[in-house]
């Protein structure tokens, strides 16, 4: 009796269904990128990525949007990756449990936790308004910077936990500051890490578009001088993102798909950069 | 010049520069540290000035309770009610939808799957999670909406009252958040489900009990709070998501049904605050501050959770 197993029915029926929602898991991801890739596809070539949309020229590009995603990130991360890097080291290094330490790690939570939408309406009103920077690139950089801030300090984090407790008695016991074991030792060690946060952080501020929407606008022209490119960042600007949403609106599919096969592809890339320097990190310990 | 300013980060630098260097290095990290409450205080503060204005002028019963919404016409009326049942009933009826089947792959990737599939199907699920959410929306629009518009006419073919939506409804979007949530409750519940103790599992199938038993009465009750916490996340993402569903509601309000085109309280704001003036821009201030209440009561609720899981 022993050697002969009873099937159970219930036993089947949940089988079946643990792996038909891992089927419809993995096919919804095929066809979501296989859709955009066979839609996209065709809209997609060099002209595309390099071209601006003209009526004059008989054009339709996004190479205007490609370069305000570029200015978006490059504003952004320098903003909010020192906050957050220096935020996370404050948090792991200096500060001693208490009342205010709790404070900063429940408002980091809560700031991770609020929607796009939200930061969009309040970088409109206070970035936008109260400090006269209407809607244009550095209004929605800022408050892109607050939005992906916690994102980075969370990173940070581990990855300064992760560093062995020796390495700091070790730079301590002979003698070097706090400062200068941070600055020599830890950081670097926690290097690996800390990229991947960026890269994550890239990842949120090319996928994002509510909080941008009312913050960096939708120009989608390049500058014609030198000097506007100087300028460009206090210019409404949108991301590839925003164009997707204002060609959608518009009912030019096309192009809308070609954005979004655009889109995949650099999430794509981020993704395997990402996953390669987290791999060097858990490789190299 | 330059030899004492190197000389002040050294190891052998004066004590005096030294300690100050200490200092000045504190300060910076505290300051840094402290923008986090300064963000979320200003971000409060700024939604109660700007969306608190508009209850006092057309009153708080009005906005909240009313049901009709007509911002633009010469009697404006700015009912908001049944834009915040929307939120709700979408946000639960994508829960329902979503968090099974989710929770479902979740124990097929930590407990059933072949480690080299798992490895296989993790990153996919990760990337779901990158995915710009206005490319949900745009195959939302081009896909699940002439397929849901099928449906509609095929249910209603003989209503004469129906008004039809196009197959911009609440379903749609229900649909669309679904699948949005998906990749959060997959990786959390896998996490959680990983993190269980293997000698519960190994303990129950030594007593006898099935593989299938196993998962669902030791393994999926022992990651309890892992999972709870995945649904709240799925809660927060599915409630404040703005742009994928925009142009699949529909774009009047109305009762959340099914088939009928809605608005919820993301869509009310990206879609009206392009034209909207005056009160009614005030009003679309409202439902974002009705927005951030609803997000700082589910934050307010996982962080009860999490402290509820730290201590068994």
């Amino acid at each position: 009796m022993i050697t002969r197993k009873r099937i159970r029915v219930s036993d089947v029926i949940l089988t079946a269904f643990i792996y038909l929602a891992a089927a419809l898991s993995v096919c919804l991801l095929i066809g979501i990128i296989g859709y955009v890739f066979i839609k996209g596809a065709g809209r997609v070539d060099f002209s595309f990525i390099t071209s601006v949309t003209s009526v004059l020229k008989g054009t339709v590009g996004i190479a205007g949007n490609i370069l305000n995603t570029i200015y978006i990130i490059l504003l952004t991360l320098l903003i909010a990756t020192p906050l957050g890097i220096g935020a996370a080291i404050y948090l792991n290094e200096y500060a001693r449990p208490g009342k205010i330490v709790k404070l900063i790690e429940a408002t980091t939570e809560t700031l991770s936790g609020i929607p796009s939408i939200i930061f969009g309406l309040f970088g409109m009103v206070v970035f936008g308004t109260v400090f006269g920077l209407s809607y244009s690139i550095l209004t929605g950089s800022i408050t892109m910077a607050l939005m992906i801030m916690p994102l980075i300090t969370r990173n940070t984090q581990e990855a300064l936990k992760s560093v062995p407790y020796t390495y700091r008695q070790g730079a301590l016991g002979i003698g070097a500051t706090k400062w200068y074991m941070i600055r020599t030792i830890l950081l670097p060690s926690a290097m690996p890490g800390i990229l991947t946060g960026v890269i994550l952080a890239v990842g949120r501020i090319v996928g994002e578009s509510a909080a941008l929407l009312f913050t960096a606008g939708s120009g989608y022209l390049l500058p014609r001088t030198a000097e506007g490119y100087f300028n460009k960042i206090l210019e409404p600007g949108g991301t590839l993102t925003i164009q997707l949403y204002l060609s959608m609106q518009k009912g030019e599919y096309e192009v809308a798909f070609g954005i979004a096969l655009v889109l995949i592809v650099i999430v794509l890339i981020l993704n395997a950069l990402a996953k390669a320097v987290a791999y060097k990190f858990t490789t190299k310990k | 010049m330059q030899l004492t300013s190197q000389k002040s980060f050294s190891i052998i630098g004066n004590r005096k520069t030294k300690t100050r260097v200490e200092k000045a290095a504190q300060i910076i990290f505290f300051i840094c540290a402290f923008f986090a409450i300064i963000a979320v205080f200003a971000i409060s503060i700024y939604m109660l000035i700007k969306g608190v204005p508009a209850l006092a002028k057309v009153g708080v019963a009005e906005i909240l309770f009313g049901t009709e919404w007509s911002p633009t016409a010469s009697e404006p009326s700015f009912g908001i009610s049944y834009i915040i049942l929307t939120s709700v009933v979408g946000t639960v009826a994508a829960i329902l939808l979503g968090v099974p089947v989710g929770v479902f792959t979740a124990i097929f990737l930590s407990q059933v799957a072949h480690k080299k599939i798992a490895m296989m199907v993790k990153p996919a699920v990760e990337l779901l999670a990158g995915i710009p959410s206005v490319i949900y929306g745009l195959l939302g629009l081009m896909v699940l909406n002439p397929l849901i518009y099928k449906l509609e006419l095929w249910i209603f073919k003989d209503s004469a009252t129906h008004q039809f939506t196009g197959g911009s409804n609440l379903l749609c979007a229900v649909i669309v958040l679904a699948v949005m949530i998906l990749p959060t409750v997959i990786n959390i519940s896998d996490s959680a489900l990983r993190s269980v103790d293997p000698s519960l599992k190994a303990a129950s199938l030594a007593l006898g009990a099935s593989r299938i038993q196993t998962i669902f009465r030791v393994v999926l009750p022992a990651a309890k709070s892992g999972i709870i916490t995945a649904v709240v996340l799925g809660v927060g993402r599915a409630i404040g998501e703005a742009m994928a569903i925009t142009l699949v509601s529909g774009s009047s309000v109305n009762l959340p049904l099914p088939f009928n085109s809605v608005r919820f309280l993301t869509t009310a704001i990206v879609s009206e605050m392009s034209y909207s003036a005056d009160v009614h821009r005030e009003v679309l201030f409202t439902i974002g501050l009705v927005l951030f209440a609803f997000i700082m009561g589910i934050n307010l609720l996982l962080s009860k959770l999490l402290k509820g899981g730290d201590d068994k």
